[in-house]
């Protein structure tokens, strides 16, 4: 077992401009690698886990980052550093979700690194999957952590279609509670998909986390101004304060009147591939006052359909209880 | 009045550690030099039946490579540098490759094909004990000891690897928390009558327990450069120790002590996995031999994770008798150590710390340590006493509160004293205080206006305080010291101790300059590469060097004074009784008109030759102080001594943890909001150096009670968490920005200083603190476990089995 952690030989581009870049990852195809921060793609490729012929290092061209308000809304270029999402005064002033939820991603270090753009397309961290093995994700036959002895304290309890890996985003159920939509382009033109179906899971497509193919690249974020200033609820669990991933986010946005819940965006991460929304949660208490009762009254319709695994079982009471401080708070 | 010793000072290695000027092994560079990388196994168990490098040699750039044939064999259960017959762990080295930069000898390794042969393999000693379990090793899963006859009927003690099988109802008795009655060990002690001893007590627990392995993830990996010259090689390492790693490394060459010239001016941490050379240094030396070119051969990240050696787990059983006035009556104690490819298990020490919590009137020990197929298991900060401490605190609070006592003062009724006695042979301390650690922190902590506050914060907050003892071994005996004092009149202080990060190199040197009252600025340590002339130093593993090199130095420093009282005896009359020393000076005590200034001292002693200036020393010191004295002998008044400063005992290091927390029962995370620490660690030598221990062990208690383990797959012998993150070692934003670090600063009686160390146990305390302090927030829930994760509390509050306490009992799980 070799073990890396230099950077293997490939070509690099550097273009500066969105449409050099469009060109190069559609000449490149799936020879390419579209780099950011580079807090994803480094593991895998030092680690030699996941290799390609070429890196197209997006950071130069100056178009993809910073935020702006548009007619509806604020617009996130993919580029935007974690550190800048989270101290924004547009984001916190209206969306202050995605700050709290961009606040907390991995360290510091990795926040002033890290992209949007990244954090929402990072692959999954299974670690039998990072390790190199093939499983059904690395085009393999098997899933190494859905079996009675797997190490799979971390992964999903549901949607589980032969890969049980759980989504690593902080900021995608954010995005996902506030309706953002993600805009992608390529040599064809630009598409704007909401960040509901930007992320796929295994069922769809066990290969990939979102819908982006080669010769995409993930330009911006748009948030409709839909849920601006929403009563907001942001709670991430890890076994560590700093440097860690979720065991369990949530990402709630209510809008109430009167006391009573009109309309409710409740998101739960890290229980499957895709940011889970609780729709069902959301419609049972519509018209109810944020409290323990009503918390209460959804708490196992919260995680029915959960599929636990030998280790995660401490996962379901987990969301259980964000989901409840989420509706209470 | 101290002058040195108990002040603040800087060593002299912090400057270069805060500029980055300092150099550790891997910044080295030598003209020509060639970079060489590990291939590793990926295969739990197995041997290697066909290397094929041919591809590898062809490509531009690669220099060589070099394989376990390259080297002696080793047999096993030894770690071998390189492995070829006996793979015994995912990611063991298997050879190394050598070329002109790093990207070419990583390009190399990938273009090496290598056929093994897997074998059986096991990652969890109850399964290896099991009836028809895996062992780790075709021979056997235990070393077990034996004796022979030898030629003349003395007895020949050695040891071999066997296969140790249990009954399955020892097993399964064992995973359900019960004795495992039957079962065959390899350890065993007992004294008194533990029976008896439980007939008279008037509660008794029964207890499972597990604590799981971690690796050590010294910030510096262990990377080396080696080159020769002139027929000496030159070798740049990653070590805890200096003079310590001489002998061993050297025969690892083959080459005589003389010819080794060791350097290692800085170490980034070693925590007891680099206290003397570990086996990889072979491959670098070797193969800069072989290759007749300098070599450094970079450990990555993950290769620190898989050779950098691991904390052992521990599966065990404990019954505990406790009398009505409080007094632990009799223990019976089980302990398996998963072991590793090593078989490191560290369960002797596990029940040292028994006897020093409990003082047990009676106690039996039992005791294995099985090999598993994962990483080498060695030493690590209080290797069985602290995660023995971890798991023993919350059952020691069932105790007290079982006859209703406090906490603190149980503790107080069974702790050892400086009467008291620590191990199986109930051996003597030094001196012990701890019984004034535990007053002094109860007073620090406001142990008892908190214990009156509400376990009950409101909403999902629940308040926790717990108190936890740390114990080690903090001192050694018979080293030698070694100084000069130069024709300048300047102190220079020859220091065969390692720089591992703790400053104590500096802080012992203390101890010369106190002796000769000296002023520091004065003072040189001189140190960091063997042909500087270093003297025999222990090894700095065990919280020893504040006791053993304070000692060794004050003797060394005493036969300096002795000697300049000699020579002004002989240029002003009078014996040597009659002279003292004071302001850099030797004078006659009547007169102190006549006498000599340090630098006329060190003039004389130059011109008077043989013992003065170190051409003669004496017979007792060791080879490596005899051809350090020989090197500088002649260049001025040279004070060299054994340390034989009479005495009996072993001096223990001892620190008593209070902790605060608030536990947040919907998410099972919790905050530190106090700790509060004291030590009886003997006279504070370096106030500043010590509360940076003393903190920096807290953090890491927090590692081993919260959050660090290893996570091993059992149906792939793979392990799951190889990262730093993903091992989760504490951050700063785990643990309180403040605590308290105090000392009970009572001298000890067999150091001149008063010192002994405390390096070790400062971990041990703030662990068994945490996990006292999470069964008080828990209402007397005991996890048995270390480390308690989050998903273990979740899981305990929502009524969910989980994989550890009273469920399945096993090392290296979720």
């Amino acid at each position: 077992m070799p073990s890396h952690d230099v950077m293997p030989n490939m070509e690099l581009y550097q273009p500066v401009q969105v449409e050099d870049a469009l060109a190069i990852a559609d000449r490149l195809a799936e020879r390419g690698w579209l780099v950011g921060g580079g807090q994803d793609t480094y593991g895998w490729l030092k680690d030699r886990a996941k290799t390609a012929d070429a890196l197209i290092d997006l950071s130069a061209i100056e178009s993809l980052r910073g935020i702006r308000e548009t007619a509806d809304g604020i617009e996130i270029g993919a580029l935007t550093t974690l550190t800048e999402v989270a101290t924004s005064d547009l984001i916190r002033g209206g969306y202050s979700l995605l700050a709290d939820a961009a606040s907390v991603v991995a360290s510091p270090q990795i926040r002033n690194i890290g992209t949007l753009g990244g954090n929402v397309s990072q692959d999954v961290r299974c670690w039998y999957y990072r390790r190199g093995l093939s499983c059904y994700r690395a085009g393999g036959n098997l899933c190494y952590a859905d079996t009675p002895q797997g190490m799979n304290r971390e992964h999903a309890l549901f949607d589980q279609s032969r890969c049980v890996a759980a989504g690593a985003s902080d900021t995608a159920p954010a995005l996902v509670a506030l309706d953002a939509s993600m805009v992608i382009q390529n040599l064809n033109g630009e598409r704007v998909i909401d960040a509901r179906d930007f992320f796929v899971g295994p069922a769809n497509d066990i290969e990939n986390t979102t819908v982006l193919r080669p010769g995409d690249i993930l330009t911006s974020v748009r948030i409709p101004s839909t849920w601006a200033n929403a009563e907001f609820y942001w709670e991430k669990v890890a076994d560590r304060n700093v440097w860690d991933f979720s065991l369990v986010n949530v990402a709630a946005a209510f809008k109430t009147t009167g006391g009573q819940i009109e309309d409710s965006r409740i998101v739960v991460g890290a229980v499957q591939t895709t940011p889970r929304r609780l729709t069902d949660v959301e419609n049972a208490i519509r018209g109810n006052s944020r409290n323990a009762d009503t918390a209460e009254a959804v708490k196992e319709l919260c995680t029915t359909g959960a599929r636990t695994l030998a280790h995660n079982g401490f996962k379901v009471p987990l969301m259980q209880n964000l989901v409840k401080r989420a509706i209470v708070a | 009045m101290s002058t040195h010793i108990g002040k603040d000072f800087t060593p002299p290695c912090v400057p270069g550690k805060v500029t980055g000027e300092i150099k550790y092994a891997e910044d080295y560079k030598a003209e020509g030099m060639v970079f060489a990388r590990l291939l590793t196994s990926p295969m739990p168990s197995g041997r290697v039946v066909n290397i094929d490098a041919t591809a590898a040699l062809r490509m531009d750039g690669v220099i060589g490579i070099f394989t376990a044939d390259d080297l002696p064999p080793v047999a096993p259960p030894a770690n071998p540098a390189l492995a070829s017959d006996y793979i015994t762990y995912v990611g063991q080295p298997i050879l190394a490759v050598a070329a002109t930069s790093e990207e070419i000898a990583e390009t190399a390794l990938d273009r090496i094909r290598i056929d093994f042969e897997r074998r059986d393999f096991v990652v969890d000693p109850l399964e290896s004990l099991s009836p028809n379990g895996p062992d780790a090793y075709p021979e056997g899963n235990a070393l077990v000891r034996t004796q022979e006859e030898g030629p003349e009927g003395s007895p020949i003690v050695g040891a071999q690897i066997k296969s140790i099988k249990w009954p399955q109802s020892a097993i399964d008795a064992l995973r359900a928390g019960q004795e495992p009655v039957g079962a065959e060990f390899t350890n065993e002690w007992a004294f008194g009558d533990i029976e008896a001893g439980f007939a008279e007590a008037a509660a008794i627990i029964e207890e499972p327990f597990v604590t799981m392995g971690y690796p050590h993830h010294s910030l510096e990996a262990r990377t080396c450069m080696a080159y020769w010259e002139n027929g000496k090689c030159y070798f740049h390492g990653s070590s805890q120790s200096q003079s310590a790693n001489n002998a061993g490394l050297a025969r690892m060459l083959n080459i005589p002590l003389e010819d080794l010239v060791f350097i290692n001016e800085a170490t980034g941490g070693g925590f007891g996995s680099k206290i003397g050379p570990y086996p990889y240094m072979a491959i670098t030396g070797n193969f800069s031999r072989v290759l007749n070119r300098p070599v450094q051969l970079r450990i990555t990240r993950e290769q620190e994770f898989y050779i950098g050696s691991a904390r052992s787990g521990m599966q065990g059983w404990i019954k505990t008798g406790v009398k009505e006035d409080g007094k632990v009556s009799a223990v019976d104690l089980v302990i398996v150590n998963d072991g590793g490819m090593t078989g490191g298990g560290s369960g002797n020490s596990s029940a040292q710390h028994v006897t020093v919590a409990y003082q047990p009137e009676n106690m039996r020990f039992r005791h294995i340590s099985v090999y598993t197929n994962t990483t080498p298991r060695g030493a690590q900060r209080g290797p069985g006493q602290n995660e023995m401490a971890a798991v023993l605190a919350p059952m020691t609070d069932k105790l007290a509160e079982a006859i209703g006592m406090d906490r603190v003062e149980f503790r107080k009724r069974n702790v050892l004293d400086s009467d008291g006695f620590q191990g199986g042979s109930q051996g003597p301390v030094t001196s012990a205080f701890v019984r004034e650690a535990l007053d002094q922190g109860a007073r620090a902590f406001n142990w008892a206006e908190r214990s009156s506050q509400p376990k009950d914060l409101g909403g999902s907050k629940r308040r926790g305080l717990g108190v936890g003892l740390g114990y080690h071994g903090a001192g050694g005996r018979g080293y030698d010291g070694l100084l000069r004092i130069g024709t300048d009149g300047r102190l220079y202080i020859h220091s065969g101790v390692g720089n591992l990060g703790t400053y104590s190199y500096a802080a012992t040197c203390r101890a010369a300059a106190e002796a000769l009252q000296i002023p520091w600025e004065r003072c040189e340590i001189v140190r960091g590469r063997s042909d500087r002339y270093l003297p025999h130093s222990s090894g700095q593993g065990g919280s020893n060097t504040i006791f053993t090199h304070t000692r060794t130095n004050w003797v060394a420093a005493q036969d300096a004074i002795m000697k300049m009282k000699e020579i002004a005896a002989m240029d002003f009359g009078g014996t040597a009784a009659d002279y003292e020393i004071g302001g850099e000076r030797v004078f006659k005590t009547a007169d102190n008109s006549q006498g000599l200034t340090y630098a006329e001292a060190a003039r004389r002693a130059m011109e008077l030759g043989s013992k003065f200036s170190g051409e003669q020393y004496p017979d007792d010191i060791n080879p490596l102080t005899q051809i350090a004295v020989q090197g500088m002998a002649g260049s001025g008044l040279v004070g060299v001594a054994k340390d034989n400063i009479p005495g009996v005992g072993q001096p223990p290091g001892n620190v008593i943890g209070f902790m605060e927390i608030e536990l947040d029962i919907d998410t099972g995370k919790y905050e530190i909001v106090d700790y509060a620490s004291v030590a009886d660690c003997g006279t504070v030598v370096h106030p500043k150096n010590f509360e940076n221990a003393m903190r920096g062990g807290a953090v890491w208690g927090v590692g081993l009670s919260g959050l660090e383990k290893h996570v091993y797959d059992p149906q792939n012998g793979l392990p799951a968490n190889t990262g730093l993150y993903q091992c989760k070692p504490p951050t700063n934003m785990d643990v309180p920005v403040d605590t308290i670090a105090q000392g009970v600063n009572i001298p000890d009686p067999q150091n001149p200083t008063g010192g002994r160390g405390i390096g070790e146990p400062t971990q041990g305390a703030a662990a068994a603190a945490l996990s006292s302090a999470l069964r008080d927030a828990l209402g007397g829930h005991l996890f048995n476990t270390a480390p308690v994760t989050t998903d273990m509390i979740i899981d305990h509050l929502a009524g969910n089995s989980y994989s550890s306490g009273a469920g399945t009992l096993k090392t290296n799980t979720f």
